[in-house]
């Protein structure tokens, strides 16, 4: 799969990276909703301050965090364009039939995208500085207490991460079949619609008998090894560590200075 | 049809923290009517190679990059890569690929995991019919005589399996009609990556076997990509050795397997016969052959006539 580098998952060692992964989605949570609670661009002047640190300290290059963005661009840009030209205010620049821009449509469009850069950002700051695995780990631990309520949560841990963990080695099946294929003159970028989900057929019947004869030899090994679901110990055990106290105290100072600003300041305009 | 390839470097991800350089500056020449073979370690860039002559994996890219990296003073320019297969030029963009992959059959490593149709003969017809000169339509005869050869062609009865669903054949079975399902458009270079593994000793003879009777009627080269030294000494008219994405050797099997310090210390195995051979010489047993069992048989025994 020398081609495809599954996830967005950046390697690199960085104080970002080593933080437990729990309080990494908490950060992330708290984050959320410090966005939410801000309702003037001071208050997403300190998130943005924020998570600034944070990426400073993922080692992430900044380009590569701002790709992030290029994924929700057009959402973002339709969301501000319509709130241009729809919200209506005191001080209006231009007017047409129910369109029209006003100064704080103009404010209240860059509030939006900057609110929703924001959010996507941090949410892949997430990804860049988390394996997978480390995820689902975290996740794990942090649904633990549906166990009271019977929840299968080490089930549903384990159908994650080998999900994640198959992800990459049938993409490689993909590209291998495809080339297979391609070899024996299978076309998959010409024709119409109809003939190119055709043209897929030679891959996905292969593909997915071979998901079928992974998942049988997976369950036989795992079976051999006498896996029997609860009570399995870590290889990696999540630990809190100075670092997540740091974050907490940086979540903390986060939630405090954006409820005050609120409180005190109030909103957009 | 001659392979030729001259500074060849692929690197796969490239200005990523995953890069990896798979080949460096490969240059080797595959001549018309060869039955050659390619050995390496696990990542040396045997399967990079091979999948770059039917232009699996484009030229152009990669190579324009590496073009453009910005000279130091006083540096030359790095040479030109050259890739040629036939008349085919595989640098140029403009080059048809799909009339290259006619005449360039390539299997897969456990080709068996690629078939997918109903039945043998439509699974061998795929190629056929996807290689058909455009608004020529294949007769039905046509089809049969064709998948009809190639199944003969790997040791097959078409009236005993065209019409079975290939899921249901033996694995030695299933590769074989897989094997058909390439070589039914009589590619002239026939590339094969591991074309044994995982089969029985008997199973291994047996494709080595067909894969003899296919070079020079069927397929006038074939290239094999092979662990199995063994294989490699028994078959091939010359060896290419890769080593981390480089060619350390070309050589006829029967000098390349003297270099016997050489292979272990590239992580590589030497067939039964040099192991022999060895353990001769270090009893003071000179012994020179091809390292064919047949030959160290014949040479052995001689051997023996000529010391009593």
């Amino acid at each position: 799969m020398k081609e495809v580098s599954f996830g967005q998952y950046y390697p690199v060692s960085s104080f970002v990276h080593r933080l437990d992964p729990r309080m990494k989605l908490f950060f992330l949570v708290a984050f959320i909703v410090a966005i939410f609670v801000a309702d003037s661009f001071y208050g997403l002047a300190v998130c943005a301050f924020v998570l600034a640190l944070v990426v400073a300290w993922s080692k992430v290059p900044v380009l590569k965090v701002f790709r992030a963005v290029r994924g929700v661009l057009f959402l973002a840009l339709f969301t501000a364009a319509i709130n241009l030209l729809f919200h209506t205010g005191e001080t209006v620049y231009w007017e047409y039939g129910i369109l029209c821009i006003s100064k704080e449509g103009i404010l209240f469009s860059a509030y939006l995208i900057l609110r929703l850069f924001l959010l996507v950002i941090c949410s892949s700051m997430l990804t860049y500085t988390t394996t997978p695995v480390s995820l689902t780990d975290g996740i794990e631990s942090i649904l633990t207490p549906l166990k009271w309520v019977k929840f299968p949560v080490h089930a549903l841990a384990l159908i994650m991460s080998i999900a994640l963990r198959m992800i990459p080695t049938l993409m490689e099946e993909t590209e291998r079949i495809k080339n297979a294929q391609t070899a024996r003159g299978a076309n998959f970028e010409s024709g119409n619609l109809f003939k190119r989900i055709k043209a897929f057929i030679p891959v996905l019947i292969p593909l997915l008998l071979s998901a079928f004869r992974r998942a049988d030899e997976l369950s036989d090994a795992m079976e051999a090894r006498c896996y029997k679901g609860e009570k399995r110990t870590k290889y990696k055990k999540l630990q809190f560590t100075w670092r997540d106290l740091v974050v907490l105290f940086v979540i903390a100072a986060l939630i405090t200075g954006v409820a005050l600003l609120r409180v005190y300041v109030g909103e957009i305009l | 049809m001659r392979i030729v390839a001259e500074h060849l470097t692929h690197v796969y991800n490239e200005r990523s923290p995953f890069a990896v350089k798979a080949l460096d500056d490969v240059s080797l020449t595959i001549e018309e009517g060869e039955f050659f073979g390619i050995i390496g370690h696990t990542g040396s860039g045997k399967s990079t190679f091979v999948q770059h002559l039917n232009a699996l994996i484009r030229m152009p890219s990669s190579m324009k990059r590496y073009r453009k990296k910005r000279l130091k003073k006083g540096e030359a320019p790095p040479p030109a890569t050259v890739l040629k297969v036939g008349d085919f030029d595989l640098t140029d963009k403009k080059t048809d690929f799909y009339a290259l992959r006619k005449h360039v059959g390539m299997v897969f490593q456990y080709p068996e995991y690629q078939l997918f149709a109903e039945t043998v003969k439509e699974d061998v017809a795929f190629g056929l019919k996807n290689f058909a000169e455009k608004g020529k339509h294949l007769t039905e005869d046509e089809i049969r005589a064709a998948v009809g050869d190639a199944l003969a062609a790997v040791g097959l009865d078409y009236r005993e399996v065209a019409d079975k669903s290939p899921f249901d054949l033996s694995g030695g079975q299933k590769r074989r009609v897989a094997v058909a399902g390439v070589i039914v458009t009589k590619p002239e270079i026939l590339i094969l990556d591991e074309p044994a593994a995982g089969l029985d000793p008997l199973g291994k003879q047996e494709i080595m076997r067909l894969l003899h009777a296919i070079h020079g009627g069927w397929c006038k080269t074939v290239v094999i990509v092979s662990h199995d030294m063994d294989e490699i000494a028994e078959n091939c008219t010359h060896v290419a050795v890769f080593d981390g994405g480089r060619v350390r050797y070309v050589l006829p099997p029967a000098e390349l397997f003297r270099k016997t310090d050489e292979l272990i210390g590239l992580g590589l195995d030497i067939p039964l016969t040099a192991k022999l051979v060895a353990a001769l010489g270090r009893r003071g047993i000179e012994l020179s052959c091809d390292f064919t069992t047949e030959d160290f048989i014949r040479k052995t025994l001689a051997l023996k006539g000529g010391g009593a």
